[in-house]
């Protein structure tokens, strides 16, 4: 570790504190309709889509209108997938994507998880990856924020069960938030030195006389929207380690940032549309800590590097020369510090978007990406997801606390009663059921074995950060696992599905069931929301049950290897 | 209910995704194109016959001694840029293990590099397979070997890798590098070979 390294990791957290409240302030006008600069636009998509924008959704009508978009929206990307060959721009000519990877990608890409089981190099055409790709990049973001927003509106309003519309969310998040910040950002990368273009690919003769293929593509545009709607679906296979995608520590630290930036942004925003600023913050503040925990535990891991391999001779020291630490899967330029703020910051959020390799990490650092999406990917977490994510572990917290004194909990003027809890506990069943039943299948199943890439321990851990990636829509992945067979396309294609509508429909409930509510005036008996003992026990119950429920895997995975490695043992 | 729902579903469908999936990137496919046609075409290095030789961020093959030599690859056959990504192997990889020794014996072969003071950059594969920057510890670990091929003076060659050596972005962000492709070059410039019509450029 260096002081450098730290230093960058700090002044990421300051700016990250900087920007919450300017981006939170911005999400309320796009969301309450303030901002009118695209309002033609609007009216006409309104238009042709048959909407009525001052309709007032009931949540169960909200919910069926969020799931026949994301259904239309998946259909399109599998037909155009499975049809790449006969349209436009594929310089390439790449043949048409086979069925189950279609099914897959459409689904993943519909949830905003962004697995990848393709390279985008040799199987995704300009088209594909533009009219689908980074069309789901976008309409996936859009409508996590629109669900933590309908969430949000649950709990600030009372006895309406009605959560707004979910077209005019879906519209104005797209044409007012992820469509401007992306336009800025592509050309801030391309002016660092991502490419732009419909070319073919470019050979070259190097100067050793070889021949080498540079691949080309709209690949700026795509970045953009990937890391600010935390979608993560690099346009290449090795995603922000390459050089095109990333080029440089600078547009490493804006990709860093965009990430965070929406999910941050919600916490004051949601503090300020339930009018109780503080509480914001205490969510915040409860994020940050388990940020910086998982930051520094990953750092610490990847720069006292290997042991195995400094024992071959490899100097594991940092210095203004040497990198240092476990360099394997790594870049230069970003070093060991980059490389682990950002594997912990696209696990924290539903991201997916990697720097390095999390596969050849060491076992502790590579548990800090795992352990961060088991724990419901609520640190800021994914786009939207990440809000209401943690205000169901809120409402648990909420819960927890009242069986504590003996009381009837409630959380913000709002009674948690059994078919409250009885909702978020079926989010969090959802969740580990699809992760552990999955993974056990797949260790049991010779399918299941074949697509492991490493032995021992860390093949259990290359199957478990695959469901876990899948059910919590992250996207990133111990990337060694061969995921293009029947079973893994099938399985985590499925378990995508699972992890993102299985989940969003008890949340939805949640928040309706909670807007049906009168309001009941703060008394001696609720729950103070905004006190340092509030985040802490807040943290408490995220760790404890994210530990309970995989800590026996885990201990099978990451950390039986952690031990094995000290002890330099190879599989 | 849902039959209603089914057209603003479809309609809607498709309206985002000509704006976000045309409008949007070939609106910013032209405005890179004006304002930074050079590196949204891939910022390519031109050689000494005026032909492009690579990309400034990719990297290549070296494998001469007289040449500066990049990390090891996990991309293809070594930095094909159309197979870009990591070895993925784990900590507790046999097969790693494998890899990081002959590297290290190589090192040791070619460099006279000492056990103990590998820079750790330089026997292990990058992420993305086409990683174009080594760090500036193993490049001055490779000086001796490419001064001798070349019949150069060391310290010039040093001085060289000096001048490449670009540091932390706004002396901040990320870690201290060398280019190896535009090393390689500048050292063709620098200290031509003999023979180097003979390698055809």
């Amino acid at each position: 570790m260096t002081t450098n390294g730290w230093l960058q990791i700090g002044f990421y957290a300051l700016v990250l504190l900087l920007v919450t409240k300017p981006m939170g302030v911005y999400l309320m006008k796009v969301y309450d309709g303030s901002f009118r600069w695209l309002a033609p636009v609007e009216r006409l998509l309104y238009r042709l889509g048959g909407v009525d924008p001052d309709e007032d959704q009931h949540w169960t009508r909200y919910g069926a209108s969020m799931l026949l978009f994301s259904l239309a929206s998946m259909l399109l990307t599998y037909l155009v997938l499975r049809l790449q060959q006969w349209l436009p721009l594929n310089p390439q000519h790449l043949p048409n994507v086979v069925a189950r990877q279609a099914f897959e990608t459409a689904a993943s890409f519909t949830t905003n998880t962004n697995w990848q089981s393709y390279a985008g190099e040799t199987t995704m055409s300009y088209f594909s990856q533009m009219t689908q790709l980074a069309f789901h990049n976008f309409a996936s973001a859009a409508v996590g924020v629109a669900l933590a927003i309908a969430f949000t509106r649950g709990i600030a309003r009372h006895s309406a069960g009605r959560l707004g519309n979910f077209w005019t969310d879906l519209v104005r998040g797209t044409l007012y938030l992820f469509l401007p910040g992306s336009l800025l950002f592509a050309l801030f990368l391309v002016q660092q030195g991502a490419i732009q273009n419909f070319a073919h690919y470019v050979t070259v003769t190097t100067v050793e006389g070889a021949r080498q293929v540079l691949a080309m593509g709209p690949v700026a545009s795509q970045e953009a929207i990937k890391q600010l709607g935390t979608n993560g679906g690099g346009f290449f296979n090795a995603n922000s380690a390459h050089p095109f995608e990333n080029p440089t520590p600078w547009t490493n630290f804006w990709q860093m940032l965009a990430i965070f930036l929406v999910p941050a942004g919600l916490t004051y925003a949601f503090g300020r549309m339930v009018k109780n600023q503080k509480h914001g913050w205490a969510l915040w503040a409860a994020m940050f800590v388990l940020f910086m925990a998982g930051t520094a535990t990953a750092y610490w891991a990847e720069a006292r590097g290997n042991p195995i391999h400094e024992k071959l001779g490899v100097n594991t020291v940092a210095s203004a020369t040497n990198p240092g630490g476990n360099m394997e899967g790594k870049e230069v330029r970003f070093g060991i510090a980059n490389s682990a703020l950002f594997a912990t910051i696209t696990t924290d959020a539903s991201c997916g978007a990697v720097n390095a390799m999390h596969d050849s990490f060491t076992p502790l650092g590579g548990l800090v990406p795992l352990v961060n999406i088991q724990l419901g990917e609520v640190v800021f977490g994914g786009v939207g997801a990440g809000l209401y994510g943690m205000l169901v572990m809120v409402v648990l917290t909420v819960f927890i606390a009242g069986l504590m004194v003996g009381r009837t909990p409630e959380y913000l003027g709002k009674k948690i009663q059994a078919r409250e809890v009885q909702m978020a506990m079926l989010y969090v069943l959802v969740f580990a059921a699809a992760i552990l039943v999955n993974s056990a299948f797949a260790v049991s199943l010779k399918a299941g074995l074949a697509g492991l890439n490493n032995a021992g321990p860390h093949g259990l851990s290359e199957i478990l950060y695959a469901y876990s990636s899948t059910a919590a829509n992250n996207g990133s992945a111990f990337a060694g696992l061969t995921g293009t067979t029947y079973f893994y396309n099938t399985t985590l294609g499925l378990n995508t599905l699972v992890g993102r509508f299985a989940m969003i429909v008890p949340m939805l409930a949640l928040a309706g069931f909670l807007a049906e509510q009168k309001a009941a005036p703060e008394s001696a008996a609720s729950f103070p929301v905004t006190t340092p003992l509030f985040v802490i026990l807040l943290i408490g119950v995220i760790v404890i049950v994210g530990a309970l429920t995989f800590f026996p895997a885990l201990s099978l995975g990451p950390i039986v290897e952690q031990l094995l490695m000290h002890a330099g043992r190879l599989f | 209910m849902l039959r209603h729902q089914l057209r603003p579903a479809i309609v809607l469908t498709l309206l985002l995704c000509v704006i976000t999936g045309v409008l949007y990137p070939g609106a910013v496919t032209a405005v890179a194109q004006l304002l930074f046609p050079r590196q949204a075409n891939g910022s390519l290095l031109v050689g000494a016959g005026g032909k492009p030789v690579g990309s400034a961020l990719i990297g290549q093959s070296f494998t001469r001694p007289e040449y500066f030599h990049p990390r090891p690859s996990a991309a293809g056959a070594g930095y094909d840029d159309t197979l870009s990504g990591g070895s993925n192997l784990g900590p507790t990889s046999a097969r790693l293990d494998t890899l990081v020794t002959q590297r290290v014996d190589s090192v040791v072969a070619d460099d006279h590099a000492m056990k103990g003071r590998i820079p750790s950059d330089m026997v292990t594969a990058s992420g993305s397979g086409v990683d174009p920057d080594i760090s500036p510890a193993n490049a001055y670990l490779q000086v001796a070997r490419v001064a001798h091929a070349r019949g150069a003076d060391r310290a010039a060659v040093r001085a060289l890798v000096d001048r490449h050596v670009e540091g932390r972005q706004f002396g901040f962000f990320g870690e201290p590098r060398v280019n190896v492709l535009e090393l390689n070059l500048d050292l063709d410039r620098s200290f031509p070979l003999p023979g180097a019509a003979a390698h055809g450029r």
